[in-house]
């Protein structure tokens, strides 16, 4: 019979990512209702200081894959490792963040398992018909699918900042153990040759709590400074809508919307963007909404929480100042 | 080099969703797209073509409406295409769809396999990488660049917070991420040649594939739609005093900042 809820933990810069420690919080909460072990399992090289890490978060036992060949990640390797671990130990559930390795490890694991999967999921909850149930958001956010497994393990990807981190409580003594890495060479044809990452201060955009953004009312790739600024002092990450990436004034990777990133920060705030229903699409799971537009009839008012009609180069500089305030 | 790209068709992304009287998402009167992730697929395709030259096969799983995208990818210069259409897929998961797309790749030559990165309707991102598993060949999500020589490939990767360079020994799948390339739009002599290239249909018996073990692995999910936000305040007043009001809201009411 299948046992435990795994949670597959991705590390950043020698820390457990953010949106790992937020599924053991909220998997901890269904491992207490339901009896189940929860299992932190982290893959990697050179990562037994990460077992602590997990540890005040709720993870009843960490498995360390430690392995030089899982140093950088590549899905093959991963695939392999994970794959015949789960195999072995029949884990009742296994989750990971939708995160760039999430979103591409998940599905090519639910392959070779031969399970179904929930991708960049909004919600869990378990109840008696299924072991866990799963809320995504479909067509870009403008729908909600409710679903579930057949198969076991159950499989999911789930959205940073989808659930809330839990008070860490440093008494928790999982138990640690080691696993070893049994890779397939089929599995190893990939090479990582150069990972390029991007120096900035400022967080990630898909797990920022503030997300501050600028469409086609920024008029230029140079004013994107003004949202830079207000940012820093807020402790943001700067998005655009598709109109300013479509004109060249800044990479699409800072997209939001149904066919850039989706997110959902604590607060989204919008400047000189429109809202286009492909943008709503990707920050409407916000929870709070601030729109800044000169024009009053702007889509974005619709959903904002709180707006402003007025205009972007007048009030964005005013707004960094009362946060200088605030955070002074 | 022969190379097999996944289509599939998606609403436009204009589109409002609306569910019908059973729960179902209401397609009627919406407009019909090639999901755009798959244009960036087909454009890297054809790029490849015209270095290389061979063959660029569409496949596609869907009912008689995926015609009009796989039409459409034909007359950006993909040479044929097969559509798997059949009644036992009405409730068909990602797995399934996989694993009969696996099936119909393992019957054609091919050195290379593109998808987009995702569908803008499921959003899933799934279909593509599950399929590089049932072929058991290599696959690399959200490429930004490919370059190929002889059987290797060298592809960037967008990841979190950067990008990283891969050495992949062909075949292999990769899912293209906007920035790619700029798709073309079809000639007018493109779309009249698309006309007359062949679209075989196949039953999930043509594929090889039986309805028994293409069976989904999830329950149909439940549809719902999100509640609408509710417009809040509009903060009046000159700038100056509407941004001290929204900072002090953002903190003593929202407790966000």
């Amino acid at each position: 019979m299948a046992k435990g809820i795994w949670i597959i933990a991705e590390q950043s810069k020698s820390e457990i990512r953010k949106v790992s420690l937020e599924l053991l919080s909220r998997a901890r909460q269904i491992a207490d209702a339901t009896g189940e072990p929860l299992v932190a399992v982290i893959p990697g090289y050179g990562v037994a200081d990460l077992a602590g890490k997990a540890a005040p978060y709720g993870a009843d036992k960490v498995i360390l894959i430690d392995d030089e060949r899982l140093a950088k990640y590549t899905t093959g390797a991963y695939t392999s490792a994970l794959g015949k671990l789960i195999k072995k130990e029949e884990p009742r559930a296994v989750l990971m963040g939708n995160t760039a390795v999430g979103k591409d490890l998940a599905p090519r694991l639910a392959q070779r398992l031969g399970v179904g999967m929930a991708s960049d999921c909004t919600g869990m909850e378990t109840d008696a018909a299924n072991f866990l149930s799963f809320r995504r958001p479909i067509y870009g956010g403008k729908a909600f699918a409710e679903v579930a497994a057949k198969s076991v393990p159950a499989l999911a990807t789930i959205r940073p900042n989808t659930f809330t981190l839990a008070e860490p409580d440093p008494s928790r003594k999982p138990e640690i153990v080691k696993a070893p890495a049994d890779i397939d060479a089929a599995d190893l044809r990939a090479v990582v040759k150069e990972v390029a990452l991007a120096v900035s201060a400022r967080p990630e955009l898909i797990e920022a709590d503030i997300i501050i953004s600028g469409g086609r009312g920024m008029k230029g790739p140079e004013n994107y400074k003004i949202l830079e600024e207000c940012a820093d002092v807020i402790g943001a990450a700067v998005g655009a809508s598709r109109a300013a990436v479509d004109a060249g004034w800044i990479d699409q990777k800072f997209q939001v919307g149904q066919t850039g990133k989706t997110v959902s920060p604590t607060l989204y705030i919008a400047c000189g963007i429109s809202g286009a229903i492909q943008h709503l699409a990707g920050m409407g799971s916000s929870k709070v909404i601030v729109a800044v537009n000169k024009d009053p009839e702007a889509n974005i008012f619709a959903v904002a929480d709180y707006g402003i009609v007025g205009d972007l180069f007048e009030v964005v500089p005013l707004l960094t100042e009362e946060f200088k305030k605030l955070a002074s | 080099m022969n190379i097999v790209v996944t289509v599939k068709q998606t609403f436009d992304t204009e589109a409002k969703i609306v569910l019908d009287g059973k729960g179902n998402i209401d397609g009627s009167g919406v407009n019909l797209v090639i999901n755009p992730y798959d244009e960036f697929a087909i454009e890297e395709a054809l790029k490849l073509k015209e270095k290389f030259g061979g063959e660029i096969t569409i496949v596609s799983v869907g009912g008689e409406a995926a015609t009009k995208a796989i039409r459409t990818a034909l007359a950006m210069g993909c040479d044929k295409a097969v559509r798997v259409d059949d009644p036992a897929l009405a409730d068909a998961d990602e797995w399934a769809v996989a694993e009969i797309l696996g099936k119909v790749v393992s019957k054609l030559p091919y050195d290379l396999i593109l998808s987009g990165r995702i569908a803008v309707d499921d959003g899933s991102s799934q279909v593509a990488v599950r399929l590089a598993d049932a072929l058991g060949v290599p696959s690399v999500s959200s490429i930004l660049k490919l370059d190929i020589e002889g059987t290797a490939a060298t592809v960037t990767r967008e990841i979190d917070g950067g990008t990283e360079l891969i050495e992949v020994k062909l075949p292999a799948l990769f899912t293209a991420q906007k920035g790619l390339n700029e798709p073309r739009l079809p000639s007018m002599k493109g779309i009249m040649g698309a006309k007359k290239k062949e679209i075989a249909v196949q039953s999930l018996a043509d594929a090889g594939a039986d309805p028994g073990a293409v069976a989904a692995k999830m329950i149909v999910p439940k549809l719902s739609l999100p509640n609408p936000r509710l417009a809040g305040k509009l903060i009046p007043g000159e700038a100056p005093d509407a941004a001290r009001e929204l900072a002090k809201l953002l903190r003593e009411e929202a407790k966000v900042i």
